[in-house]
């Protein structure tokens, strides 16, 4: 019976393959190039020790420990402690995310939608689709992992040795593993795919979030998130192959349970089963508009959680920030006197850029979905009837613009109740609100761009996301990588004013209106003008 | 209804047995103590509307969700238990053909043909010809009936013992509906048996030996076609010299239609006496009776008789 559960696994895995000839090799390749870019292009950056002594000693601060996570090689800060710190936690979570989407895409996707269904109906036994799409998933990790560990390797750059470089790889693995195991188990709990990959997106969040208070209070919360533990291997400083076993340990077991819920259950199944729905459309669901807004109501819920989440967490590193500041006394006054304002306050521009780039998605979001239901043929409902594109359109557009100032609004609330609490000086809340509205122009830029390519060019709305990468990746850590100015212009981002350190500058903001403005309006006519998807 | 003596014989030559088979969704009895056989050689039809427990029933009996109670065998093999084993000699079509977008139709038969482990070439070329497949084509291109076909393609190809087929024409055209008709002819031909469930009445008229009906849950009638009629009503034709009246107030009469002097209506097998003398007295001038279609005993089924008020 345990043998014929496993039945044909070897078919359908090369049946994954088949089926993942493009996407597993472009995630491979993009984690693989992001990896070997950075390692060396640091060690071009800095020349010899002093110039990275120097770039540790701003990275001793909380908001840098939250962001990226602690490191004992910071008195050493040699190429090596370098790329393991700044780099390891981002691709892992990246790593991760790739789990997620591959994991949930061949479990409960294709088993709401059917495929799974028919698949079963051969003789192939009932766990050998989960076994398949774990071994496939696993395999890309442990590839991945090993790619990546001799290739940092080859690399021939001073302190990446070959312990430090393989253990870089298994950091990256086991955490994509780790999140093959948490992916199986929803795929079993949750009804839709939907469920599956949202659960584990919230772990994966909820993990960043608890090593990153753990990290700058608690080193005992830290252990209770996976990335925590991945983190204190301390990669390229001691190699502890420890914390990478244990993690191991925790997704084996997270796939035991996984393969167990399966066994048990039926097909088609979940164990967080749905409740019946509402039998009529309320007051409230009554056009095109309301109905946009309907179908994404829960999604925009967890969002706005989620921002404000993030605004307190921020938030509540400012108290830290302040007692850190008030220990290198010399520091802050030399700085203060400088240029008038204290490094709390120059910190703010970093941070409301990048709670503006995290309130982007939910907007962009809400534009995509509009896309979406026009190739599931759902845009088609509403078009037959006597609904224009215009207001269609118009309906998703008038959303995601509404989103991104509720979300930046939420963000704000949650950055200075969180830091009213901690501070003892607490920055005034209009001084935050002004440094974050500011922003919106860049992202209604961003939406400005995926109302257009929605528009004249549906195929390619994934573009508008590489763009969104390339905006955070050059402004976020743009500085980091000591980028070309140039690049950071190419993205709107780049170019709002640094309130409150540098002055409001009307000319420039209301030409990246203008310009959102425009691709809107492009968008709405070649919508109008083009056949619909479907 | 059965005696002793053709229970014994049945066992013997069930292909697909269940035994008092029931489901529960929590608290929700989707099947509750089906008995159906499906004998060698054979098609056999399953019909019952929306929800009735169709696809449960079939989902059990391909092992993909398990029995609260009650048992189903498939080759005298345990439905849930001997699943793979059963499966290597089944084919199975839903209704609802999802593939996977960025494969070819030729490759997922392909796929299809390898998991089953047996099946030959010529066959797989002889059906893509017959239901007039493009196999070049990526399945996110197909359209419903296209996909539909594939699967059709991957199971008459695959010269299986048993097929269970999920409302396998919903997507069909008249002309491919037609082929797949000869397709189950051909596999019954050849000694395979047939277990179709559809809504199709016509094609389950068409093509089956023996017909289950299924409402709620249950299994509320079992036979061949002509058994079924006995239990069900006559259509009747009848032209009178005079204008019949008070007719709707006899038992067992129903869907009366009234055309001038000409009367349709049905009525119940036990009643068809009383109900002719009744109508002979008003002068019969013509009198047409014809059996009822499956679509008749269908809905006789499910309607609780509500043209009965509505009598002109």
């Amino acid at each position: 019976m345990l043998k014929q559960s496993f039945k044909q696994t070897g078919i359908l895995v090369r049946f994954i393959l088949r089926q993942d000839r493009v996407r597993i090799p472009i995630w491979i390749v993009s984690l693989l190039l992001i990896t070997f870019s950075t390692a060396i292009s640091f060690s071009g950056l800095y020349e010899n020790q002093q110039e990275r002594q120097a770039i540790a000693q701003t990275m001793l601060n909380p908001v840098m420990t939250a962001t990226v996570g602690p490191s004992e090689g910071l008195d050493n800060y040699t190429n090596g402690a370098m790329l393991a710190h700044q780099m390891l936690l981002f691709t892992a979570i990246a790593v991760a995310i790739m789990s997620i989407l591959l994991v949930a895409k061949h479990t409960r996707t294709e088993e709401e939608d059917g495929q799974v269904e028919i698949i079963q109906a051969f003789p192939v036994g009932r766990l050998s689709n989960l076994s398949a799409t774990v071994l496939v998933v696993c395999g890309t990790n442990v590839l991945l992992a090993l790619i990546i560990g001799f290739g940092l390797a080859a690399l021939k750059i001073a302190s990446l040795d070959l312990e430090g470089s393989l253990l870089y790889g298994a950091a990256l693995g086991i955490t994509g593993i780790f999140f093959v195991g948490i992916t199986a188990i929803f795929a079993q709990l949750s009804e839709n795919s939907r469920g599956t990959i949202g659960f584990s997106f919230a772990v994966l969040i909820l993990a960043y979030l608890i090593r990153a208070i753990g990290d700058i209070g608690n080193e005992t919360l830290s252990w209770f998130s996976p990335l925590g533990i991945v983190l204190s291997a301390e990669v390229y400083v001691y190699n502890y192959w420890s914390p990478i076993l244990l993690v191991g340990l925790l997704a084996l077991l997270l796939l035991i349970i996984a393969f167990f819920l399966n066994s048990i259950r039926d097909l088609g199944a979940g164990f967080l089963s749905s409740k019946p729905g509402k039998i009529h459309a309320s007051l409230f669901l009554q056009g095109p508009i309301s109905l946009a807004l309907r179908i994404q109501r829960t999604g925009l819920i967890a969002w706005a959680i989620g921002i404000l989440v993030l605004g307190a967490s921020y938030g509540s590193v400012l108290g830290d920030l302040e007692s850190f500041f008030k220990d290198v006394d010399m520091m802050d006054a030399l700085l203060t006197q400088v240029n008038g304002f204290s490094l709390i306050e120059q910190f703010i521009p970093m941070l409301m850029m990048v709670l503006a780039m995290f309130c982007t998605v939910p907007a962009l979001l809400v534009v995509f979905k509009l896309k979406g239901e026009e190739k599931k043929g759902h845009t088609e409902n509403l078009l037959t009837r006597a609904v224009s594109r215009t207001r269609v359109m118009g309906s998703y557009v008038i959303i995601s613009i509404v989103t991104s100032v509720v979300m930046l609004l939420l963000a704000v609330v949650g950055l200075w109740s969180a830091s009213v609490a901690v501070m003892d000086e607490a920055i005034p809340i209009l001084t935050l609100l002004e440094a974050a509205l500011v922003y919106l122009p860049a992202m209604w830029t961003m939406i400005g761009l995926a109302v257009l390519l929605t528009g004249f060019l549906p195929q390619f709305t994934g573009f508008t996301w590489l763009y969104y990468v390339y905006s955070f990746i050059v402004v976020y850590l743009g500085a980091l990588l000591q980028l070309p100015d140039w690049m950071g212009k190419l993205t709107p981002f780049g170019h709002i004013p640094q309130l409150p350190v540098e002055e409001i500058d009307f000319m420039t903001i209301s030409v990246i209106v203008v310009i959102a403005i425009i691709l809107i309006i492009v968008g709405f006519i070649t919508y109008n003008r083009r056949d619909i998807l479907g | 209804m059965l005696s002793n003596n053709t229970q014994m014989e049945v066992e013997i030559m069930s292909i697909v047995q269940t035994h008092n088979l029931t489901k529960k969704f929590g608290k929700f009895t989707a099947l509750d103590q089906v008995n159906l056989h499906v004998n060698e050689g054979e098609v056999y039809g399953f019909i019952g509307p929306n929800g009735s427990g169709k696809s449960t029933t079939i989902r059990l009996l391909l092992g993909m969700i398990k029995a609260t109670k009650g048992e189903a065998t498939i080759f005298g093999m345990d439905a849930w238990k001997d699943a793979v084993d059963i499966h290597k000699r089944i084919a199975y079509v839903p209704g609802d053909v999802n593939l996977w977008p960025n494969l070819t139709g030729g490759e997922v038969i392909d796929l299809f043909m390898k998991l089953r482990g047996a099946g030959n070439k010529n066959r797989r070329e002889e059906m893509i010809e017959k239901f007039k497949l493009d196999p070049s084509k990526k399945c996110r291109n197909y359209s419903k009936g296209n996909r539909q076909k594939v699967a059709l393609v991957a199971a008459f190809a695959s010269g299986a013992d048993l097929y269970i087929l999920d409302e396998p024409t919903s997507g069909l055209d008249p002309l491919m509906e037609r082929v797949f008709q000869e397709c189950v002819l051909d596999a019954k031909k050849d000694g395979k048996s047939i277990l179709l469930s559809s809504h199709i009445l016509s094609e389950v008229e068409k093509l089956c030996d023996r017909v289950g009906i299924i409402s709620e849950g249950k299994m509320i009638e079992t036979g061949t076609l002509s058994e079924l009629r006995h239990l069900t009503r006559t259509n009747l034709l009848v032209e009178t010299k005079l204008k019949v009246i008070g007719l709707h107030e006899l038992r067992g009469i129903s869907s009366i239609k009234e055309t001038g002097q000409v009367l349709s209506f049905q009525v119940d097998a036990e009643e068809l006496d009383v109900a002719i003398k009744y109508v002979s007295q008003f002068g019969i001038v013509r009198l047409e009776s014809a059996p009822p279609t499956l679509e008749d005993l269908f809905i006789s089924h499910y309607e609780v008789k509500p043209n009965v008020k509505t009598v002109i």
